[in-house]
């Protein structure tokens, strides 16, 4: 059999860290910041997370530096696009960059070593029930993001802050303060997805171990249209693929290509939500004319 | 973030409850009926304001009585934004007073201004489109329940005040689905909510249709019976005079009247707002039709449904209807935007039913579109450029297919003198404009390429007195040197004051068709509610008229 639980439990782990990234990646989407630095905000949390629990011995502490880290280095986005006004896409590709170039120079100056940091004395974080405590956190925190997002008072505002600034303002809601703290939690979701990365399955830090699952966490929120649970169902698909691939490898298919899939899976699902989004907007124009409203 | 709401009005004002509670006024307020003995609702002394190079404001007086619908009138720049910007926080003047039910006030921001009991809604709505009505108006003073929003306390918010003030809109709407008649009652709501005893409208029914205008006044008055206050910021005067108490005119940043509306007519209020005598609703000679030049047979595209007609030289034809009866998808399909399912356009005996936009014009189009800001001119690009779109092709280019800058400027220049458009240089951008003078612009551009036909959509909407007397001497002009001129307009009075001939626009068809001297208002207001049930044939003259019949 293809399709067993096995596949079903490795499509769950390998989808907790797209997980975690992309609810960081749709609350900043709902507040008005294009965020694709969740990938180098990502491989800030491993490298933060593989550090703190080589010296200190605990993987817990590994968990909260990564997400620190990661919170921190996320500011680069929050000052760039918030206060700054830059373009978030162009600092989200530098962040990208930076990280990579950044935890490589770091791999290289505290470990000496280049390439992969892998010590059998390395603590990751324990299992429970076949599952790292994160990825229990990661599907909590669907459900804590979903009930915010529509429910919540600071979740109506920052939906309204995304929506239209100007109009939140002249309410006396500070649209900067909402997409600091979007951008924020951002990091620190991402931190964790690294966390998980690195002291999860497996544990050791190699260089750009993320190898591409912030960007698919990027697709994850347009597929999603940002909303928690279409976010959950597109990472859950993109979990799918990468278990799937496993599989096709164990079956003898050339590692190369096994591993594409996910990216394969990407362009599709991406290719099929812009020409739907084509069509919605192309209605929505439609409904804009008849009623005579001019933007 | 976890403030409490505090700015959420007490939940027991239901009906029959003026819901009266000023801050920190000194008197009780129980009286809904302006008494002598109560200040005004807004008392503004001697506002001044300076920007760089203008005084907007200079020593502006302005009282505004409790329960009245005060009418704030100018033209575009007189001063009456700044004053409203100054009075609801969003500017600080230079010198003066403002005093809200008696207590001197210095509002640093709109929320201090409306915690003072004001309210706004600008003449763009501040509206979230993806959220529901219910969630735009508690936005910011939301009803709790254990941190969350409660949504059913919102609802009922809604529900409550909508029934009170005869404002009722679906709670669970989205806003973005409304329309904008709609979209202004949320507005209202969403300042009745947050408890404002004063509304200041700006440019209220500049975007409503005449029903929704109507349907707004109605709302009004039964704001300000139960003891509310309107200032009603407008350059339009038949609602003044239909719906305002009292009348302040500013012209160039000062008061030049302050008029009773009972004692006033509207050639005053035009007077003192241009400083010149102004004809009202002016009904210019008519035309000397020619050959035909448009004609249209069996027209059919999304929207439009067997539409025949024909515009001969010198003819202005005007079509009538409610906005969203197919208007506008006609004059698209007439200006090549738009595919036609079926039918017949012919420009001067040719056939450009098939015609792309560019071909058209090359056959002797211009068209003036509705919405001058997104389709009709370039809004970053500068003045001189806006002015040369389209006359790229034809007079400015040279061999090369380069725009000589001097020949664009040259041309900008002769335009802006010809069309009286004020602007500082050529060079500025397009959004320097006020709307009338890139209302202005705009025309001009397109009379100058002098084509025999020209498609012009809502001439004057949102346009000052002035300048909607300029562009309809300009656009008697153009039919007089025997042009044809296929206008469209949601302005009833623009519509009988320029076309020799009025076709109306039911649900996608022409249903009805007049000569001007036949067209009163009564009779085109029925048949633009659909009450001319047969069509009539379009047949003035019945030798060069192709076949018009409706269907």
């Amino acid at each position: 059999m293809f399709f067993d639980s096995d596949l079903l439990m490795s499509a769950l782990r390998a989808l907790t860290p797209i997980l975690l990234a992309a609810l960081g990646g749709a609350l900043c989407e709902r507040a008005g910041v294009f965020n694709i630095g969740l990938e180098g905000m990502m491989l800030m949390g491993c490298f933060t997370a593989v550090t703190t629990s080589w010296f200190t011995g605990s993987p817990w502490l590994g968990v909260l530096a990564a997400a620190l880290a990661a919170a921190a280095y996320s500011l680069i986005l929050a000052v760039g696009a918030v206060t700054l006004r830059g373009d978030a896409v162009v600092l989200g590709i530098a962040m990208n960059l930076l990280a990579v170039g950044l935890t490589g120079f770091l791999l290289r100056t505290i470990f000496g070593v280049q390439g992969t940091f892998d010590d059998p004395s390395l603590a990751g974080l324990p299992l429970v029930g076949g599952f790292s405590p994160l990825a229990y956190l990661a599907w909590a925190a669907v459900g804590v993001t979903a009930l915010l997002l529509s429910r919540h008072v600071w979740g109506l505002r920052l939906r309204g802050v995304g929506e239209a600034p100007e109009a939140a303002a002249t309410l006396g809601v500070s649209p900067t303060r909402y997409k600091y703290a979007a951008v924020l939690v951002s990091g620190v979701l991402c931190g964790l997805a690294g966390a998980q990365l690195a002291l999860g399955n497996v544990t050791l830090f190699s260089e750009n171990m993320t190898a591409g699952r912030g960007w698919i966490a990027v697709v994850a929120v347009m597929l999603g249209r940002a909303l928690p649970l279409g976010v959950l169902l597109a990472a859950l698909l993109f979990g799918l693929a990468e278990a799937a691939g496993f599989r096709l490898q164990g079956l003898g298919m050339p590692q190369q290509a096994t591993d594409a899939a996910p990216y394969v899976v990407t362009l599709v699902a991406l290719f099929l939500s812009t020409a739907q989004h084509r069509r919605r907007t192309a209605r929505t124009r439609m409904t804009t004319r008849t009623t005579g409203v001019t933007p | 973030m976890t403030r409490p709401p505090s700015d959420i009005p007490a939940a027991g004002d239901g009906a029959g409850s003026p819901a009266l509670t000023p801050a920190a006024g000194p008197t009780p307020a129980a009286e809904p009926i302006p008494a002598a003995g109560l200040p005004p609702a807004v008392e503004l002394r001697g506002i001044t304001k300076r920007f760089p190079g203008t005084l907007a404001n200079d020593a502006v007086d302005l009282t505004v009585r409790r329960g009245e619908i005060h009418a704030l009138m100018g033209e575009n720049g007189a001063g009456k934004s700044t004053l409203m910007s100054v009075l609801y926080g969003m500017e600080r003047p230079d010198a003066g007073s403002i005093r809200i039910d008696g207590v001197e006030v210095s509002f640093g921001s709109p929320s201090a201004a409306m915690a003072a009991g004001l309210g706004m809604v600008h003449q763009s709505f501040k509206l979230f489109d993806s959220l529901t009505v219910a969630e735009n108006v508690v936005y910011r003073a939301e009803p709790r329940r254990f941190g969350l929003v409660d949504r059913a306390a919102a609802r009922r918010r809604v529900r409550e005040l909508g029934a009170e003030h005869g404002l009722v809109v679906d709670p669970d709407a989205r806003v973005g689905d409304l329309p904008v008649g709609l979209r202004q009652r949320v507005e209202i709501l969403k300042l009745l909510h947050r408890g404002a005893r004063t509304l200041i409208l700006d440019e209220p029914t500049a975007v409503l249709t005449p029903a929704e205008a109507d349907a707004l006044f109605v709302v009004l008055r039964s704001l300000t019976a139960r003891g509310r206050t309107v200032i009603l910021v407008t350059h339009k005067l038949r609602e003044v005079l239909e719906g305002s108490d009292n009348v302040t005119v500013l012209r160039d940043g000062r008061v030049v009247a302050r008029l009773r509306t009972a004692d006033t007519s509207g050639a005053g209020i035009a007077a003192a707002m241009t400083g010149r005598d102004v004809e009202l609703d002016r009904v210019h000679p008519p035309g000397t039709p020619g050959d035909v030049v448009l004609a249209v047979e069996g027209l059919r595209t999304a929207g439009v449904h067997d539409v025949g007609l024909a515009v001969r030289a010198g003819e202005i034809v005007g079509i009538a209807g409610v906005a969203g009866n197919g208007q506008s998808e006609l004059v698209e399909a007439l200006a090549g935007l738009r595919p036609a399912t079926a039918g017949r356009v012919g420009l001067r005996g040719e056939d450009i039913t098939h015609a792309s936009a560019t071909e058209r014009r090359a056959k002797g189009l211009a068209y003036v579109p509705e919405d001058r800001h997104a389709v009709g001119t370039a809004p970053a690009a500068s003045v001189a450029d806006n002015l040369a779109m389209g006359h790229h092709r034809t007079s400015l280019s040279s061999r090369h297919g380069l725009l000589p800058p001097s020949a664009v400027r040259s041309h900008a220049r002769e335009l802006v003198d010809r069309f009286g458009i004020k602007a500082s240089t050529p060079d500025v951008p397009a959004t320097a404009l006020s709307g009338g003078n890139l209302q202005k612009l705009l025309i001009g551009r397109e009379l100058a390429h002098d084509a025999p036909l020209l498609l012009v959509e809502q001439p004057t909407r949102g346009v000052d007195i002035g300048a909607i007397q300029a562009i309809h001497d300009e656009l008697i002009a153009y039919r007089d040197a025997g042009h044809a001129v296929l206008l469209v307009s949601a302005e009833l009075s623009e519509i009988r004051g320029l076309a020799d001939r009025i076709l109306v626009m039911y649900e996608g068809r022409v249903t009805a068709s007049y000569d001007r001297s036949d067209a009163d208002e009564a009779t085109l207001g029925l048949a633009m509610a659909g009450g001319a049930a047969a069509p009539r044939a379009d047949t003035p003259d019945p030798d060069d008229t192709p076949d018009t019949d409706g269907d």
